[in-house]
């Protein structure tokens, strides 16, 4: 057969010369003729009205070509928030592309200067006058909901944007009344900062002739970015813009949404008359750039005496910032409520989320997105019931998890009517224990114990939720998206045999270029050098929502592979034709349409191509070309799982936990490229790791962010971590016809917890139970010799 | 991130940047601009001419002369960490130069650059003190050498006039030195000597204390000779156990640092710790 197994296949990245050797186009590399700068100014209060801003000592600067207020721009509309969950309906606070007379965080944008080049717009900045009058401020979650917290928004009395819950509270009150033990506990997810390599941009060029607009745009959803834009901020029909997202530098969730900055260059570029681009600086996307996790969660879990888990409740506090980003609701609550159930069979669930104005920066999906808090909420309840019961925590685990034969399985409905498509929890459990060797690591252990050495191991059994999709679920079901959440592909195969495959997903590190011209090149049997992959421009790509939330394997390239498919199909029917043999006789197969039985007399997907594309002699009825395109809804998400387990050692004298190993088995159903999804679980264990250990964004309670620069905020560096040994089981998913789930996320779901329980593992012989991330050297050390904020 | 306008020279002699400091009082000199150029670009420092020390060749070198060593002021932290001189004489300073920032930073930071900057969790300074080392200064009039000991005054504060510039460091070679070593822990986030200790010891054939110098990095605002250390090992058998006990003293009359990766007495800790560890390294 012509054709190897590239599916499946240990394929370098194709994209990745040009981003090693630096030839790679992004948006800063863009200059279009007659461009302008623009630089934003940005309020330095929290919380505060604006009551004058002067520009007219900017303006005088010589190469300003213009400043501009929120006042300027009262006919552009608020941006929209796309993901509203119950009772969020009528409260929502979006951002303006400039405000107007109220800031609610620090790096609100409130006014913005355009300049010959960027130099002057940063000097002209300077000299803009602003007349605040500040206002009482309000930064934790918890806090602001209390009586007599500042009152940030007057549509949302308490600071309340929303009030959501899913499972059954009075089961869930009745099953803890009767365990045998109740374990309660307050557990803060802290507040992170993606951080991509590359910041934010945008740059947009209007045309008077034919009244079009050009955004390029930082973006992991150019088609979205433009429906929301022009339809929603803009008021223009969507078919007048076109939006490109050049090479993206990174992302993590925090490129998903439509920010003030873009349409704010479109109107820019429509009264200047001239090409304007802003590109974020790092300082401006640690305040002004959404952040991710923040919550604080109050949670009880009942279990019987043998280990068996009766009942979780859980109550959270999630932190959303200032204003809305464009998805903030749906991800402490779609997102993270209805995954609490874990990898386990919980009779009892309830969770009640309760969504939180604060004068901080906007909170939004961060990899993993409300998973990574569910995670941590699950395994570290886990533990802390092992511990209470003086269990093995793996045996814990091993006693609660959904059976293999229960799949699909329901949680207890909170899923609201999804199921878990497919799992053998206990396998990736088992290859996990073999792998790090636990036997031989507990007795290593008490060795290390005796000489007063603080080691411990954690596991986390994660399960998570990806792929998403089902339009109707997450549209109509009772989650309040505000739109579909299929993909499309289109497949073309051009007279010399060539290629095409346009996606509506867009890639911002994740191989797409690889990825599906792999899967293309496998199906359609041809080189994969014959296969070029375009995204990421509205102009040539058909609608799709993008790529987040691990869709675009699961969804992304389902869509691709549904065209190959209709080729393939045309191609058969054309050979037969060609034949001169009937349809029913013709297979299709590695590259190659034959007569069953007689392989030697084929027609090449080449030839065929050929064929249906001068069309001298196609069947009756057959359009002429192969070009097919697939709109794909799944029926489910998916579902990937596995056991993460890790080793650290705490320094007694520095409170330094050193990872010592860290083994992830992981389940993602079918592999398209196994060097890719390993690429991933690497990206995702370090940023797992580093929220355990390292990072957290602190405010301080003048909603002035302490962490705000690499020289504070801990991003970690290769050198932090030790050599991760990961391995996979495979159990296909049955959601879709690839058998595929996703893996771009489940690193940073399951490392955090397995750290932090191993930590507390280490710590267990001084009576520590639990502290809160990030475990920094101090608090571990604090916590080690019984000084404040230690052991409790 | 975007720094203000700002003049560049790039003088080729050392007398030729001293005439454009004397004319532009408010001029900055850059030797490496790792420190610098971050506080333009945060428009920290706006300087209305920057004078690049880059040209000047002859400030790069590492060589003996007969009882110091003598290092050119802009010589990069990597050709310190590789020098072979270094190395075999000075283990701390090689093993400062090695802790310092990532590879970027340490192929155009220079010592001279560093040690003027006086950040108060840079790494040299706890070598330069533990070494008992001397800048030799160039002013506009006359030359000077300042010693270690009165060359840093306070948060990135030197004893340096305006108008002068570094052009070497000397180091004394002392006699038969046991060994010498620098430990530190790394801020997760800046890399920067959250607290760093340098050790130069010498151990007698009896297993006690004949000589140590021992010196902090990040403990205060600025590096400082941990003295009363040093006295009480004086003389002492030199054990774990005798180590630990002299480094409660390390931050007698120390106005300890602040901030929010490490409060006062959780550094006055890693002072200890970190000291014992410098010390114990340099035994080996």
């Amino acid at each position: 057969m012509a054709v190897t197994a590239l599916f499946g296949a240990k394929i370098k990245r194709r994209e990745d010369p040009r981003l090693i050797t630096g030839e790679a186009k992004y948006l800063d590399d863009l200059v279009l003729p007659g461009m302008v700068h623009a630089a934003i100014l940005r309020s330095q209060y929290a919380h505060a009205r604006i009551t004058r801003i002067d520009t007219s000592r900017a303006a005088r600067v010589p190469g300003v070509v213009g400043v501009f207020t929120g006042k300027d721009f009262l006919d552009v509309n608020p941006l929209p928030c796309a993901w509203q969950v119950s009772g969020a309906k009528h409260n929502v606070n979006t951002p303006r592309v400039l405000e107007v007379d109220h800031v609610s965080f620090t790096g609100a944008g409130i006014a913005v200067v355009v300049a010959e080049d960027r130099y002057t717009a940063e000097d002209a900045l300077a000299l803009i006058d602003v007349e605040y009058e500040p206002l009482p401020i309000a930064v934790d979650a918890e806090e602001a909901t209390k009586p007599g917290a500042p009152q940030i928004h007057e549509n949302a009395p308490s600071n309340i944007c929303m009030d959501w819950s899913c499972g059954d509270e009075e089961a869930t009150e009745r099953a803890l009344r009767t365990a045998d033990v109740v374990i309660r506990q307050r557990l803060v997810n802290q507040r992170l900062i993606p951080n991509p390599i590359e910041p934010r941009g945008a740059a947009a060029r209007y045309d008077p002739g034919t009244d079009e607009y050009t955004l390029w745009s930082t973006s992991q959803a150019p088609h979205v970015h433009r429906l929301l834009i022009t339809a929603f901020v803009l008021g223009i029909p969507e078919t007048k813009m076109r939006v490109i997202s050049p090479e993206v530098g990174g992302a993590f969730g925090s490129k998903i949404y439509v920010y003030p900055e873009y349409p704010l260059m479109c109107a820019l570029a429509r009264r200047l008359g001239r090409p304007v681009k802003w590109m974020e600086t790092r300082r401006e996307n640690y305040v002004a750039t959404t952040h991710g996790r923040d919550h604080i969660t109050y949670v009880e879990v009942g279990a019987k005496r043998d280990g068996t888990i009766t009942a979780l409740k859980v109550k959270t506090y999630a932190n959303l910032g200032g204003t809305l980003s464009t998805i903030a609701p749906g991800i402490p609550t779609t997102l993270y409520g209805r995954m609490l159930s874990g990898a386990y069979k919980i009779p009892n669930i309830f969770c009640r989320v309760v969504g939180v104005y604060t004068n901080t920066g906007m909170v939004d999906a961060y990899r993993g997105a409300g998973r990574p808090e569910a995670t941590y909420v699950v395994e570290r309840s886990v533990d802390l019931v092992a511990r209470e019961l003086k269990m093995d925590p793996v045996e814990i685990r091993r006693k609660n998890f959904v059976p293999r034969d229960a799949f699909p399985y329901d949680p207890v409905g909170i899923l609201a009517g999804l199921k878990y498509d497919s799992g053998d929890y206990e396998k990736a459990l088992n290859k996990a224990l073999e792998l790090i060797d636990y036997g031989g690591f507990r007795r290593q252990q008490e060795e290390a114990r005796k000489q007063g050495r603080l080691m411990g191991i954690g596991f986390s059994s994660y399960v998570e939720i990806c792929g998403v999709a089902p339009s109707a679920w997450i549209g109509l079901g009772g989650q309040g998206w505000g739109a579909g959440l299929w993909e499309s592909g289109n497949v073309r195969m051009h007279l010399t045999g060539k290629v095409v495959v346009t996606s509506g997903s867009q890639s911002h590190g994740q191989g797409h270029e690889t990825t599906l011209a792999q899967l293309v090149a496998h199906e359609l049997g041809v080189p994969i050098d014959d296969v070029i992959v375009q995204h990421s421009d509205t102009l040539g790509t058909p609608f799709g929502y993008g790529t987040y939330g691990s869709r675009s394997a699961a969804v992304g390239a389902v869509a691709v592979y549904g065209s190959t498919q209709k080729i393939k199909e045309k191609a058969r029917r054309l050979a037969a034709h060609l034949l001169e043999a009937s349809e029913t006789d013709v297979v299709f197969e590695g590259g190659r349409a034959y007569v069953k039985g007689a392989p030697e007399k084929a027609k090449t997907i080449q030839e065929l191509a050929l064929a249906a594309s001068v069309a001298y002699n196609l069947p009756p009825g057959m359009e002429p070309y192969f070009d097919e395109t697939t709109y794909y809804d799944p029926p489910n998400c998916t579902f990937p799982f596995g056991t993460h387990a890790c080793i650290v050692e705490v320094d007694s004298e520095t409170g330094q936990a050193k990872i010592l190993r860290y083994v992830a088995v992981d389940d993602v159903g079918r592999v398209i490229n196994p060097l890719i999804v390993d690429g991933q679980v690497h990206g995702g264990v370090a940023q797992g790791i580093a929220q355990a250990l390292w990072e957290g964004a602190v405010y301080d309670s003048n909603g002035q962010l302490l962490t705000g620069s690499m020289m504070e905020y801990a991003v970690p560096k290769a050198e932090f971590f030790p050599w991760f040994e990961t391995d996979r089981t495979v159990t296909p998913s049955p959601t879709n016809p690839l058998g595929v789930k996703g893996a771009g996320e489940t690193g940073t779901i399951a490392a955090t917890a397995a750290v932090v329980n191993a930590v507390m593992d280490a710590l267990a012989p001084l009576g520590i139970t639990h502290l809160d991330m990030p475990l920094t050297p101090r608090k571990l050390w604090q916590a080690i010799h019984g000084r404040k904020e230690g052991a409790r | 991130m975007i720094p203000a306008a700002f003049d560049y020279a790039v003088p080729a002699t050392v007398e030729e940047a001293l005439k454009l400091l004397r004319k532009n009082p408010e001029a900055k000199v850059m030797a490496g601009g790792q420190s610098l150029l971050s506080l333009m670009k945060l428009r920290l420092a706006t300087p209305p001419l920057i004078v690049d020390l880059r040209r000047i060749r002859d400030l790069s070198y590492i060589r003996e002369d007969g009882s110091r060593v003598l290092i050119g002021a802009m010589t990069t932290h990597a050709e310190i960490e590789r020098s072979p001189i270094i190395r075999r004489r000075f283990p701390v300073l090689a093993q400062a130069a090695e802790a310092i920032g990532d590879l970027q930073v340490r192929n155009m930071g220079t010592i001279g650059g560093s040690l003027a900057h006086a950040d108060p969790a840079a790494d040299y300074p706890a070598a330069f003190l533990a070494m008992e080392g001397a800048v030799q200064v160039q002013g506009p009039r006359k030359a000077r050498t300042i010693l270690a000991e009165d060359f840093f005054t306070g948060l990135y504060t030197t004893a340096l006039n305006s108008g002068e510039i570094i052009t070497e460091i000397q180091i004394p070679i002392p006699p038969a030195v046991t060994g010498s070593a620098y430990r530190k822990m790394k801020h997760p986030a800046s890399g920067f000597a959250v607290v760093g200790a340098a050790a130069v010891l010498r151990v007698g054939p009896d297993g006690r204390e004949q000589r140590l110098r021992l010196a902090f990095t990040g403990a205060a605002a600025h590096a400082i000779r941990a003295t009363a250390v040093e006295m009480a090992l004086r003389g002492k058998a030199i054990t774990e156990q005798a180590i630990a006990e002299a480094m409660q003293h390390a931050t007698d009359g120390v106005e300890m640092l602040e901030d929010l990766f490490a409060d006062r007495e959780y550094r006055a800790q890693l002072v200890r710790v970190y000291g014992k560890r410098a010390v114990m390294a340099a035994l080996q």
